[in-house]
């Protein structure tokens, strides 16, 4: 596949949970090899939007489309073999261990008869150590800190060994220490592994820094998508957000860096003095 | 975990502890059965009973053990399984320990099509064939109660407790309007009883057990384990969720209401069972395979004492299961409270 092609995208996509309509004539594609980052304000759809291109939810209108197939038509096996998906609250089963919750990734590529093969042993062992959870391969993983917690499932689904991952806010209820230390892990996967990696994420600065690909949402549309120093502007961010900012350069990286306006005295409304 | 490989690719996992859990219980099972089939009033030694069983022994003791005795044993062991691997399904399912069919409502609405035959008026038969349409019955209804874009763990419960609450009052309508000789016989079939069960209560839990048990063990058990890390997580793996939750739940209320048909509404085997197999084999997980054989050895070892604790008096087995279920409960409470977990 060419680079700059897109596997997983949608087209024309209405979404809507029941008779509530939170998407209508949505299109977005996901370039290939990219991290793409999913920003917008709260209930925006966009968490809405990764459960549709994880098969989760079936679009009212409009399809999901998966190398180029709808992804409805595919087998559920199928999919978990080229997408993988880290929902936002996932539940360890009491007292299981690190190692076996991470197994569990495997469970696509497993069948009666191939229950545990030296394949599946290897995975599982080059997944704790891309994340850096092999020395708790035994410990339960209720014991853990938020943190290590996280880094246990998205090891269970990198043992998936999906060419796509989409991850559903891996940051929220993370300490800011360690929202950048499982960024800095996607971004790692993301260059090291070639994996195409999807994220809805909630911090804008966060967003700017780490995607290769911005896709803003407001309303259940696309407000705008591309590379985040063309997305990222004082402009969209008061269109999408509503918020008054200022964007300068990223110190570190160079990056977008959001800052917002101070607080006004008076009424907010006031104009700026000059 | 303990895995055996082939040169051609084929490999297995197993759990030696669980394995030795499940094999134990059978054991226990066993020994049980050995022992209510060589007591009572011909009281036989262990080496007569094992020589009728296999062809031996006289007339009279063929007759005692094959036709007396060894179809009530047959009978508490299939409940006992059926019950405990359906409890198994359900505690699963709905991600609650507590989510078993006595608590959920299909175990009274097999009583309630019970009682209806008993005030019609018929045969033990129909008594049998009305529970199977009640628990069936009873599970569309709350199935139906309970969807909306699939079927979730609390509203399933909520749901199942308010039917449940429903048909109580039902029951106890239905049995006010009972004859008193068969007001009588109802309630003895309300507690759950395996007197004078033959092979015809034992039969139709036997094939619905052959059929379901395969099914729900090899077919759906790696799938169900993956459905305890959430819906989400399940789906993203490629767990057909819905309909997984569908089939299970169809298998579970099939064999709680034929486990009703056969031997009455019997308690707590299906709540206690699978929560002694967990404790038993440390392993997370739905513990099917173990669940049942421990159901079996408790359904069995309570029909024991319920057949021959008190000399002259035989207590239906619902009595002796609902005193040890009870207990357990109270226990596995206070054990979940010095935990803090509770």
């Amino acid at each position: 596949m060419r680079p700059g092609e897109s596997r997983l995208g949608g087209t024309a996509l209405t979404l809507a949970y029941d008779q509530r309509t939170i998407a209508e004539n949505l299109t977005v594609a996901v370039p290939d090899r990219s991290f793409t980052v999913i920003i917008g304000p709260n209930a925006c759809g966009k968490s809405t939007l990764l459960r549709a291109l994880s098969r989760m939810l079936r679009p009212s209108a409009g399809a999901v489309l998966l190398d180029g197939r709808d992804i409805h038509d595919l087998p559920a096996r199928k999919v978990a073999r080229t997408l993988g998906l880290l929902p936002q609250s996932s539940i360890a089963p009491d007292g299981i261990s690190v190692a076996e919750l991470v197994a569990r990734g495997r469970y696509p590529h497993q069948g009666l008869l191939r229950q545990w093969s030296r394949e599946d042993e290897r995975v599982v062992e080059e997944s704790m150590a891309a994340t850096g959870v092999d020395d708790l391969a035994d410990r339960a993983v209720d014991e853990l800190s938020g943190g290590q917690r996280q880094r246990v499932w998205i090891a269970m689904a990198l043992a998936q060994q999906t060419p796509l991952l989409l991850l559903d806010e891996p940051t929220t209820y993370l300490d800011i220490a360690h929202q950048i230390e499982i960024l800095d892990l996607c971004a790692r996967l993301h260059e090291e592994q070639g994996r195409t990696l999807v994220a809805v994420l909630h911090d804008l600065n966060h967003a700017a820094r780490y995607a290769t690909h911005l896709i803003a949402m407001r309303d259940g549309r696309v407000v705008a998508a591309g590379e985040p120093a063309s997305v990222v502007t004082a402009d969209l961010v008061a269109e999408v957000f509503g918020l008054p900012c200022r964007v300068i350069d990223d110190p570190e990286t160079g990056t977008p860096l959001v800052v917002p306006a101070a607080r006004r005295r008076a009424t907010t409304l006031a104009p700026e003095p000059a | 975990m303990t895995v055996l490989r082939t040169s051609w690719g084929l490999s297995l996992r197993f759990r030696p502890r669980a394995l030795g859990v499940g094999a134990g219980a059978a054991v226990l099972a066993a020994g049980f059965g050995l022992v209510a089939l060589g007591s009572g009033d011909y009281p036989m030694g262990p080496a007569d009973v094992l020589r009728t069983l296999t062809g031996g022994g006289t007339v009279a003791e063929q007759f005692i053990v094959l036709e007396l005795r060894l179809p009530r044993l047959v009978t508490a062991l299939l409940v006992g399984a059926a019950l405990a691997l359906a409890g198994t399904v359900f505690q699963s399912l709905v991600r609650n320990p507590l989510g078993s069919p006595d608590i959920l409502g299909f175990t009274q609405g097999a009583s309630t099509g019970a009682l209806v035959v008993v005030v019609l008026g018929g045969s033990s038969l129909a008594l049998a064939g009305a529970a199977v349409v009640g628990g069936l019955g009873t599970g569309l209804v709350i199935y139906a109660l309970a969807w909306r874009r699939g079927v979730h763990g609390y509203r399933l419960i909520l749901v199942g407790i308010g039917v449940a609450a429903i048909l109580t009052g039902v029951n106890g309508y239905l049995l006010t309007r009972a004859p008193l000789m068969e007001a009588a016989r109802a309630v003895l079939w309300l507690t759950g009883s395996l007197d004078g069960r033959g092979w015809a209560n034992a039969g139709p839990l036997l094939v619905v057990l052959v059929v379901l048990a395969p099914l729900v063990l090899v077919g759906c058990a790696p799938a169900l384990r993956m459905m305890e890390l959430g819906d989400d997580a399940a789906s993203a793996l490629g767990v057909p969720v819905r309909r997984l939750r569908l089939v299970l739940l169809a298998a579970a209320v099939l064999l709680v209401s034929f486990a009703a048909a056969a031997a009455g509404p019997v308690s707590f085997v299906a709540l206690v069972a699978p929560h002694v197999a967990k404790r038993l084999t440390r392993a997370p997980g739905p513990n099917l395979l173990p669940s049942m054989a421990v159901g079996a050895a408790l359904l069995v070892g309570a029909d024991l004492v319920a057949q021959r604790a008190f000399a002259g008096h035989q207590l239906p087995v619902g009595v002796v299961t609902g005193v040890i279920g009870g207990g357990y409960l109270v226990w596995l409470l206070a054990m979940e409270r010095r935990a803090g977990r509770l």
